[in-house]
């Protein structure tokens, strides 16, 4: 059984600060984290069983639909939404932005997410993630890019997906590469750990860990066309240990979101899809479980396949 | 694990979301044989039951199908269980901050986030009535007890507020002994797991807190 805490008591990871955000990392497995932009929504997904809201001004299927410069929240709504519920509220910085991030650690948000679903603010340095009590999530689409955000103190690795799609595909291609190269490591010698580290381009401390442990020091979650129960299924069976979802509760057509606040039948509509998707990233192994959750489910987003996008259009390319 | 017992103990961990694998990481290491659980069926044959730490409020979704919270709430009231952070929140007699149903399996009262968010969770080391020296004690957006009951034993605490408490075969921790390296706190449920299978097999004494009702 993988347990990314205890194991770490004799490595860098044992600082207390670092224990404290991998503990909530901890506490946030087995769940689903959605995304929401009201506190209307915020509510339909604590009871609906989330283990966490991420509080953002537009899902990233309005942001690829609208365009323009994706930033932080509005403080104001992440405020509200933290008021609202009682589970860990979680924002966005955008990838470089400290000062966002300082400002979402001054609001008391309980995880940053420095997110490629935002506009990038620098285009060579992220974060750094060590100077900030706040523990930090971070994309990857493979092991070297996990390990880079691990190494600048992120506490939560989340495959990247193609945000906003409704589509998998990408989700499942970066979850795969990094367990596909976690395996690769552990048949390493120790003495090809120095060129794997090169060929990762990540340091060889952290290469060496996961080669050692055959897992991120870390928790590994998935982000990223997340859409269905069995989308979270499939995710979590490919070896995430939380799903992220983001469009695939709140969203009717591409960039209309459905009136959870106004509309009875549409708010069903979203209260069904945040209930099955959490039934689904529990009982990922039960596919009994997993049918009834499904069957439940009223209407879905209509969604964008991610091969139809054009490439100056991936998100998942932001974050180096 | 103990040489008296030829059969490791079968301890289940509510594995519905949470920190289930740490705590079943710890079990192994102790010798024990760590069992999720995520359905009500899954609870027969356990000798012990762990409700780990994560969101209480996702947890209750689950409890609420398919007559999980009635076969729970029998089996804790008749076998050793361990809760701790929301696991505690579970096994409480009531719930605030804000109320919320729970298994009423030991006498206390919990405030839900009571000492805030994350920036204020913590790690503190005190000394409390375990054998052994001081205890590190990890509190993640912890609750906190309010009250306890006559019958609960308070074996630890933090600002004068109770954070490990025990009333007969049930434990509670309001802190995640599984993400530390002590392992006395598990040690103790284990001991507490064999108390019961010894009384179990010496008819009419039973600990005192687990009423003597029928297993499920």
């Amino acid at each position: 059984m993988a347990d990314h805490t205890s194991n770490l008591n004799s490595n860098p990871f044992s600082t207390p600060t670092l224990r404290l955000k991998l503990g909530l990392a901890e506490m946030l497995k087995g769940g689903v984290i959605m995304d929401v932009m009201n506190v209307e929504q915020a509510r339909i997904a604590e009871e609906a069983g989330a283990v966490s809201v991420m509080a953002l001004e537009r899902v990233p299927a309005m942001i690829r639909a609208e365009g323009g410069v994706a930033r932080m929240a509005n403080p104001k709504l992440i405020k509200e939404i933290m008021a609202a519920v009682t589970i860990p509220v979680m924002a966005k910085a955008r990838i470089g932005h400290f000062a966002e991030a300082q400002v979402l650690q001054h609001l008391g948000v309980d995880f940053i997410d420095e997110s490629e679903v935002l506009t990038p603010a620098d285009e060579q340095h992220h974060i750094d993630k060590h100077a900030f009590t706040t523990p930090f999530v971070c994309g990857a689409k493979n092991l070297g890019e996990a390990l880079r955000r691990i190494a600048e103190g992120a506490a939560m690795i989340r495959t990247k997906g193609e945000p906003g799609t409704g589509d998998v595909v990408h989700a499942v291609t970066h979850m795969r590469t990094i367990v596909r190269e976690i395996k690769a490591l552990t048949v390493l010698g120790e003495e090809e750990l120095y060129a794997a580290a090169k060929n990762l381009q990540a340091p060889y401390e952290l290469v060496r860990m996961v080669a050692k442990a055959g897992k991120l020091p870390v928790p590994n979650f998935s982000a990223g066309g997340i859409a269905t129960p069995a989308d979270a299924a499939l995710m979590m069976q490919l070896g995430a240990e939380t799903v992220f979802v983001g469009s695939g509760i709140f969203m009717k057509e591409r960039a209309t979101p459905l009136d959870v606040e106004n509309d009875p039948a549409e708010r069903a509509e979203a209260v069904s899809r945040a209930r099955a998707i959490v039934i689904a990233a529990t009982h990922y192994n039960d596919p009994k479980l997993v049918a009834e959750a499904s069957e439940q489910v009223l209407g879905s987003m209509k969604g964008l396949a991610a091969a139809a996008i054009e490439e100056a259009q991936l998100m998942q390319t932001r974050g180096w | 694990m103990n040489p008296h017992h030829a059969a490791s103990p079968k301890i289940g961990v509510l594995a519905l979301q949470g920190a289930f694998q740490a705590h079943a990481a710890v079990l192994s290491m102790l010798g024990a044989i760590p069992v999720e659980v995520r359905l009500p069926d899954d609870l027969d044959g356990l000798d012990g039951l762990i409700l780990p730490g994560g969101e209480s409020t996702t947890m209750l979704r689950f409890l609420e199908l398919h007559g999980f919270l009635d076969r729970l709430r029998d089996f804790v009231h008749t076998h050793p269980t361990f809760g701790t952070c929301a696991g505690a929140i579970l096994l409480a007699h009531a719930v605030q901050n804000p109320p919320q149903p729970s298994l009423d399996a030991i006498d206390i009262t919990v405030e839900r986030n009571a000492y805030g968010r994350q920036l204020d969770s913590c790690i503190q080391t005190a000394a409390t009535t375990l054998p052994g020296g001081p205890l590190e004690m990890v509190f993640i957006r912890a609750p906190r007890i309010l009250q306890v009951g006559p019958a609960v034993t308070v074996l630890a605490t933090r600002d004068d507020h109770p954070v490990l408490v025990r009333q007969g075969d049930v434990l509670a921790a309001t802190f995640h002994p599984e993400l530390s390296s002590d392992q006395r706190i598990h040690r103790l449920f284990l001991q507490m797991v064999q108390a019961h299978q010894a009384a179990a097999v010496r008819p009419a004494t039973g600990s005192p807190a687990s009423a003597p009702r029928a297993s499920a």
